[in-house]
């Protein structure tokens, strides 16, 4: 179906090439994922299958790319589009009309399909994704996890035998990126559509993968199946390093496979008194939000929060898109005023003070980091608020790979973040907050940025991340705070939070339920301990 | 069976209704032509118009209150009966036919609010239509040729609010770094990352677009398409012409009206030529039927019934104000703005929006 045949591409003003000598062949009907470190050459990858590398991005390929015998070369994306439909990161922004069912049939029009046959697969592709509840609302106001699943009816309309999708499930919270896998693991059984997906987050695909080709960084591409892909690669989920680390045969790749083959670990771990909590002498508290109520004109988005959060705590604050995760972050910098109650940052009302005492007191990653550059180079940006020497030697640690004399629109959204991060750290601030802070992020750069949270932590700064990432919180976080519609409906012990919700619980915690270890790390620690 | 309207007709009755407004500063008139559109637009309106109409209205407002206030501070000073003696301030003989404050009668007083009444009314005409069927929609109703203006706008009328939404984003995320966000280098340092923004949401949507194949060429020849587009332009050029020489009361019909129909025919023919060929098809296309030619009709019947009145009780559509005199009721005129209610009752109602349940509202609205 997809023919890639002696393949390098080249950005224009890119010394190396970003791919270089693809050679392979995809056939119809599989689910194929490409996986490999932040910024390798994925999603130049994924825009090669339909033509928008290069016909869109620039730069220079050379070798063939062919789909359904289609060359690339001669066919632009627009001549393609009854082939290949191509989802990009941003659902939202690639919208262009405003009503759901206008969206799905755009692609239709432009192809100059038939009334009648436009009429029955607009029916068909909202009953398959499950939108026909959603068929008049207006694109904007939809939850993401919906969006989404637009985004992909959007291009599946036209009736395109592949379907390639740039990270459909990153920023979507758990349950919503179960309702798209479901949506795409259905395509490719019922209809026996080619997928082809990138994903940072292993966990949630990689049992799905009836193949896997991994971006290499000096551009290969390697083409494996999923369990010999797993074996040996350096991006890997929880499920799969639990299994090398118990040397589990076959290397299983869905909890349910681990579970089956998890009983003896279990005994083993059962035997030893408890896994090693993540305790942490706690100091003052820094923050104090009590019976928080703010509003968006009638919206309320939080109904009467309370939280303290201490000094030396990590707080992993969770729930649903829109459960109201940013707005609490967003209170605690001042940016919003309460509509009632009180909140404090170091005993001050954030909203009353001057932006230079903030910044002084509290660091913020927004979710879109980039928000926070304003100079032209990521070494200006550095040094712009007098750390620079120490926010240098972070963003090192924290994205060795990071040129500073880039400008920093140009890096992946992985590295934004890192520089982002190391802007806010410099400063020191007692109270860290980050809301989103894995989106785009493989699994080095994650345990990196763990590792500089718990020393952060350790040294008394009080951190609490809004994430939808559980094995994440499962690394750091000492206590979880679940929100939903504004609410606090859970606080506790990370582990005893997680492993209480089927949603939120990180995959070891499924494979070793109701034992209460979280993560690899804890298993690895708890073994060494009892062999010795 | 139900449909809604096309979005054309609804546009059509509510600029003619404008059309006749333009025609008269009659308050009497104007009031009724008010009440018409506020009644059709109550029964009518389609499930977002609500908040488009009451923008208007407002605004109408506005410019009906501005107008007086620049009367009072501004206005010339004509003689009648003065009301109040604002206090004055004195200006250099250079400036001889300007004034700022002094007396003010209740003359030019009223001759403004005549003035700003009709402006107001030709606002909220405008509302009546964008609450009726949204200019979305009527420019999904456009012919092919016409279809990628139709797409620039459309994509244009998403990027503002986007735009703004990015604006405060990253104003707030300079506040965060201690940044001023007022002034001309706190506005120029959030600009740059804004427009950096847009742009590339823009790329991405081309992305998308192109993906989905928007742009694919049909058999239209390159020349063919060039002299459609510039057929258009002169077509439309005509029509505006003609439309400003008919709307000028005064010019004399004999020019504007062959202008007015040579121009719209040249235009039809450029449309026509253009979409010779096009490969899009339109989903679930608005239809153009009784319905529709009643609803313009009776947007035509007011501009008729005005025009008619000038004719036979001429003065009857300026109500003077030096005297003030009571209004006149030009029976013509209130023959025609009546029958403009005709939509209310011919028309069908817009199909309900679906409700969403509650628990999907709950994730959006944030």
């Amino acid at each position: 179906m997809i023919r890639f045949d002696q393949v390098s591409f080249r950005y224009a003003d890119a010394e190396n090439p970003t791919l270089r000598d693809v050679d392979l062949e995809i056939p119809d009907g599989e689910l194929v994922l490409v996986i490999g470190h932040t910024g390798a050459g994925k999603s130049t990858f994924l825009r090669a299958v339909n033509g928008l590398a290069p016909h869109f991005t620039g730069g220079t390929l050379t070798g063939r790319v062919s789909v359904d015998g289609r060359d690339t070369r001669l066919n632009p994306p627009r001549e393609l589009a009854d082939v290949v439909g191509y989802v990009g990161q941003d659902p939202l922004s690639g919208f262009a009309t405003d009503t759901v069912e206008e969206e799905l049939a755009y692609a239709m029009e432009s192809l100059g399909f038939d009334a009648a046959v436009m009429r029955r697969r607009v029916e068909e592709t909202l009953d398959l994704l499950g939108l026909s509840a959603l068929r008049d609302r207006p694109l904007v106001e939809l939850s993401s996890g919906q969006q989404q699943r637009v985004a992909i009816g959007s291009v599946l309309t036209a009736g395109p035998r592949v379907l390639v999708l740039d990270e459909p499930t990153s920023a979507l919270d758990p349950p919503a990126a179960e309702e798209v896998l479901a949506a795409l693991t259905r395509l490719v059984h019922d209809l026996g559509m080619t997928v082809v997906l990138a994903e940072h987050r292993l966990e949630r695909v990689v049992q799905y993968a009836d193949r896997v080709l991994h971006v290499v960084p000096d551009g290969t591409v390697v083409d494996d199946t999923p369990v010999s892909a797993m074996r040996h690669a350096p991006v890997a989920p929880p499920v799969v390093e639990l299994g090398r680390l118990v040397g589990w045969q076959p290397l299983p790749l869905s909890v349910r496979d681990a579970r089956r083959a998890a009983a003896p670990l279990k005994e083993r771990l059962a035997r030893i008194a408890k896994p090693r909590q993540l305790d942490r002498r706690v100091g003052a508290v820094v923050a104090r939000a009590r019976n928080l109520v703010v509003r968006y004109g009638d919206v309320v988005a939080l109904a009467g929060v309370d939280l303290d959060v201490a000094a030396g705590e990590v707080v992993a604050l969770m729930g649903r898109n829109g459960a109201g995760k940013s707005t609490l972050l967003a209170s605690f910098v001042g940016l919003l005023s309460p509509a009632r109650g009180e909140v404090s940052v170091d005993g001050k009302p954030p909203h009353r003070l001057a932006s230079s005492e903030i910044v002084r007191l509290v660091g913020l990653v927004p979710q879109e980091p980039a928000d926070l550059f304003c100079a032209e180079s990521v070494s200006d940006e550095l040094s712009a608020d007098g750390h620079g020497e120490l926010a240098h030697q972070l963003l090192a640690r924290l994205s060795p790979d990071v040129d500073v004399a880039s400008h920093p629109r140009d890096l992946s959204e992985g590295q934004r973040l890192a520089v982002a991060l190391a802007l806010v750290l410099a400063a020191a601030p007692p109270l860290l907050l980050l809301d989103e802070p894995t989106r785009g992020l493989d699994y080095p750069a994650k345990a990196r940025l763990v590792a500089v949270l718990r020393e952060y932590a350790d040294a008394g700064t009080a951190i609490v991340i809004a994430t939808h990432d559980v094995e994440l919180a499962a690394d750091v976080a000492t206590r979880t705070v679940v929100l939903a519609d504004g609410e606090v409906v859970a606080d506790g012990p990370t582990a005893d939070v997680v492993t209480a919700s089927p949603a939120f619980a990180p995959q070891v915690a499924k494979i070793l339920h109701p034992l209460p270890w979280l993560t690899v790390a804890q298993v690895r620690a708890g073994l060494e301990a009892s062999a010795l | 069976m139900t449909r809604s309207l096309h979005p054309g007709a609804w546009w059509a009755w509510a600029l003619l209704l404008a059309t006749a407004a333009t025609r008269t500063t009659n308050p009497l008139l104007l009031g009724l032509l008010l009440g018409v559109v506020a009644f059709v637009v109550a029964g009518r309106r389609g499930p977002r118009g609500n908040r488009a109409f009451g923008f208007f209205v407002r605004l109408g407002v506005l410019v009906l209150a501005m107008r007086l206030v620049f009367e009072a501070l501004f206005g010339s000073s004509l003689p009648g009966h003065v009301l109040v003696r604002l206090p004055s301030v004195p200006l250099p003989s250079a400036l001889a036919g300007l004034r700022i404050g002094g007396p003010l009668t209740a003359e030019s007083l009223v001759s403004a609010g005549y003035g700003g009444l009709q402006l107001a009314t030709l606002l909220i005409c405008v509302g009546a239509a964008n609450s009726l069927a949204s200019p979305r929609r009527l420019l999904r109703s456009l012919p092919g040729a016409l279809y990628e203006l139709g797409v620039a706008v459309t994509v244009a009328m998403s990027f503002a609010p986007q735009l703004v939404l990015a604006g405060s984003r990253v104003r707030r995320a300079r506040r965060l770094r201690g940044k001023s966000t007022s002034g001309l280098r706190g506005w120029i340092g959030s600009a740059l990352p804004v427009l950096q923004d847009g742009l590339e949401s823009s790329i991405e949507l081309a992305a998308a677009m192109d993906s989905r194949g928007f742009g694919r060429r049909g058999a239209t020849s390159r020349t063919k398409a060039r002299v459609a587009s510039s057929a258009l332009l002169i077509g439309l050029l005509a029509v505006a012409a003609a439309m400003y020489g008919l709307l000028a009361t005064g010019a004399p019909a004999a020019v504007g009206l062959p202008l007015l129909l040579g121009g719209s025919a040249t235009a039809a023919a450029a449309v026509l030529l253009g979409g010779h060929g096009v490969v899009r098809t339109k989903y679930r296309p608005d239809r153009w039927g009784g319905p529709e030619w009643l609803v313009t009709l009776a947007g035509g019947a007011a501009v008729f019934g005005v025009i008619a009145a000038g004719r036979v009780a001429p003065g009857s559509l300026h109500t003077g104000a030096y005297p003030i005199v009571a209004p006149a009721l030009p029976w013509p005129a209130v023959a025609g703005v009546a029958l403009a209610l005709l939509p209310a009752f011919v028309s069908t109602k817009p199909p309900l929006p679906r409700r969403a349940e509650r628990g999907e509202l709950i994730g959006v609205v944030r």
